[in-house]
């Protein structure tokens, strides 16, 4: 089919036709306004990190315990038995050096984002943060790394009361 | 199993392109109506359509599927929108193949589309929708991190070079420069473009990624009997598989695909395959970054964990090798508008095993293709294998 | 079946927004019908002699038979009230002073959604004819506001 098709639909634009007014366009501007409700898992998670805790929940049946905590094991689909709290310590499963922010700015610094498998949860479960007090240049996988908190009084139960996650010294 | 063979025995496509001037309604209909004439079929022939687009926030209209419908046909028919982010665009087939295998329909029109310049500046800030809003988008995340991420891992674990995965965004550029629809089609790239161009989130690199694209793609599907009718090529489903995993991504081992491996195995029983890598002719696996590619080839069988490069350094995939994979230049060099993206893939299937693929025709006439498509937060695989 | 119980302490609610600014291209059919309006304040439509409709809005394909449509017919700027209301509130749910009057005015097979003006509220009835009032040339940009409303006949 392609052999016999000469020409393809689609007209292709760019930037300056718009600037030059060869085509005629809308501005449309939404906002959506949301309130979550938090949840019984993740509510909990996060009155939680406000007590400088990182909470996982444990299924007897499965032997797992898993981060960010859930109700139900979407294993074996029973109800999670216990809440259990973890380590703030962990290991980087996966890291990133970030040049362009979520709305495609270029930086300098890269920003580190990073899979962190948290020590007491079950291997390869972690949470995604980011790492900072490290050169990007010495960030490897397996890395052991530790929460930096905010200061108990500044924490509102968000992950950001998690400032980020640094390397541990090594003795 | 009771159900009845399926044919696509017709196909279109638009251009993928940057900024489309078309609206989605008008994208949508010139590739259904360039379906419809390659088979000369027209609506009144056409029974049920499945249409399938991605997230709503592209363009800002909620009810996206049903605000296309009316270019893809769907007035006063029976029409379905099915949604599995990026896996769309082989899923959306499989939505055709049921409605027709299960014996309701005999042809179903399918339409695949996509126009992401819609959103303002910049695509790539409406992806920040598909993270968690409580645990992660505090972080301020960007796209480019999970696929970084998930790349690194990978790497790390196989001990696979830069190198190594440039070569497969080398060979599919080189490809598309043969297909007419191309945006990055070019004859004459080399790894040394790709290792230079500029880091955007280490490991990926400006060129390891596919672009924002807009585009729309068609396919008709018929029940055996009309398909015989209609064409003396018809190219039959034989196989059909998807899979989801967890929205936890943070609590999977990012270094293999499982979700695209237990897709793959329920489209090979289906189509009674026992050795994927010796039965399967071609292989359109999801290339939305060029370590995806390899990534998915090992999720599909296609090649042991951590060796699937080998495939591209020993000449298995090019065109003109035992098993060629993205002869259409895949999405790094066609263009990656999100569920249109996997439908490109099964028309280049449709249009290879019917010998008509121009100068991207794999030789030896293939009987064998394999289409896949990923999605979500890195969570869905969906396969589909055409044989003829 | 038991399931855990929320931690006392948790917050309710996480407050969110999702910003969503589109700059959407008229596209093939819709770059004339807005161009003819901005600058000939003309309203067009496209006929489907297989169907035998006319769209209005324009629209470059025929819903029913997929077919491209060629012919662009002038469906002038006199309409009939198919169905009209009358609001009260604002989107943020606020009180309009004085009730707007929203129309849908039939143009060939279709027609176009816009306001009433300089219209008595207690005279709106459907199938009286309206006219569209356009703003001043210079104020037009292409877009459906360049109408500035519909007054009765």
């Amino acid at each position: 089919m392609t052999a016999k098709i000469k020409e393809f639909p689609g007209i292709s634009l760019n930037e300056q036709d718009f600037v030059d007014g060869k085509i005629l366009y809308n501005f449309d501007k939404l906002n959506g306004l949301y309130a979550w409700d938090t949840g019984v898992g993740i509510g909990s998670y996060l009155a939680s990190l406000k007590n400088g805790v990182i909470l996982g929940s444990h299924c007897n049946t499965c032997r797992k315990v898993v981060v960010p905590p859930r109700t139900i094991c979407e294993w074996c689909f029973r109800p999670m038995d216990e809440f259990v709290p973890l380590k703030d310590t962990g290991i980087v499963n996966t890291f990133s050096l970030c040049y362009v922010t979520w709305d495609v700015k270029r930086i300098i610094d890269p920003e580190i984002p990073a899979v962190i498998d948290i020590d007491g949860a079950s291997p390869m479960h972690g949470i995604m943060h980011m790492l900072g007090e490290v050169d990007p240049k010495e960030v490897k996988i397996g890395m052991r790394v530790q929460a930096v908190w905010k200061p108990a009084k500044k924490r509102q139960g968000s992950i950001n009361d998690i400032l980020y996650f640094k390397p541990i010294k090594e003795e | 199993m009771g159900m009845r063979k399926v044919a696509v025995i017709g196909a279109g496509m638009t251009k993928f392109v940057r900024r489309a001037q078309e609206t989605p309604k008008e994208l949508s209909w010139e590739a259904a109506h360039m379906a419809l004439e390659s088979c000369e079929m027209t609506m009144d022939d056409i029974e049920a359509v499945c249409l399938g687009t991605a997230p709503d926030a592209f363009d800002g209209v909620h009810l996206n599927g049903e605000y296309l419908s009316d270019g893809a046909g769907a007035w006063r028919k029976p029409y379905m929108r099915s949604y599995v982010g990026g896996g769309t665009g082989v899923f959306v087939p499989i939505q055709g193949w049921y409605h027709i295998a299960s014996g309701l329909f005999d042809v179903v029109m399918v339409v695949a589309e996509e126009k992401m310049s819609s959103y303002y500046p910049h695509a790539q800030a409406a992806f920040l929708t598909i993270f968690d809003h409580t645990t992660e988008r505090p972080l301020k995340p960007n796209l480019l991190w999970i696929f970084a991420l998930e790349m690194n891992r990978y790497m790390t674990t196989y001990g696979i070079s830069k190198a190594d995965i440039a070569q497969v965004a080398v060979q599919h550029k080189r490809n598309a420069a043969d297909h007419p629809c191309a945006l990055l089609g070019d004859a004459n790239i080399t790894l040394d473009d790709i290792l230079n161009s500029e880091v955007l989130a280490w490991p990926v690199q400006r060129f390891d990624v596919s672009p924002v694209s807009d585009g729309a793609v068609a396919v008709i599907l018929a029940a055996e009997h009309i398909a015989k009718r209609i064409t003396d090529k018809p190219v039959w489903i034989e196989g059909v598989g998807w899979h989801l995993d967890t929205a936890y991504w943070t609590n999977r081992d990012l270094a293999y695909p499982r979700y695209v491996e237990y897709a793959a195995r329920m489209a090979y029983d289906m189509a009674g395959i026992k050795e994927p890598r010796k039965e399967i002719n071609i292989a359109e696996p999801y290339d939305p970054f060029d370590y995806k590619a390899l990534h998915h080839l090992e999720g599909l069988q296609l090649a042991e964990r951590g060796k699937a490069p080998e495939l591209y350094s020993d000449g298995t995939a090019s065109r003109t090798g035992n098993m060629p994979v993205c002869p259409s230049g895949g999405l790094l060099g066609v263009g990656n508008p999100i569920a249109a993206a996997g439908l490109m893939k099964i028309a280049e299937l449709f249009w290879q095993l019917r010998g008509e693929a121009g100068a991207r025709q794999v030789p030896g006439q293939p009987r064998r293709g394999l289409a896949q498509a990923w999605g979500d937060l890195m969570q869905v695989g969906t396969v589909v294998i055409m044989g003829r | 079946m038991v399931l855990l119980n929320r931690d006392p302490n948790s917050p309710i609610i996480w407050n969110g927004e999702l910003p969503i600014t589109n700059r959407y291209t008229y596209g093939l059919a819709g770059e004339k019908f807005f161009r003819t309006l901005k600058d000939e304040g003309r309203i067009l439509g496209t006929h489907c002699p297989h169907c035998e409709r006319t769209y209005v809005p324009a629209a470059i394909f025929c819903e029913r038979c997929l077919a491209k449509l060629n012919d662009w017919v002038d469906v002038g700027t006199t309409g009939e009230v198919n169905t009209f209301t009358f609001l009260h509130v604002n989107l943020n749910g606020s009180s309009l002073e004085k009730p707007e009057i929203i129309a849908f005015v039939r143009f060939g097979d279709g027609g176009l959604i816009h306001r009433l003006g300089d219209t008595n509220p207690d005279q709106v009835e459907i199938g009286m004819m309206v006219q569209a009032v356009f703003k001043p040339p210079s104020k037009r940009i292409g877009s459906i506001l360049d109408i500035d409303y519909f007054k009765p006949v």
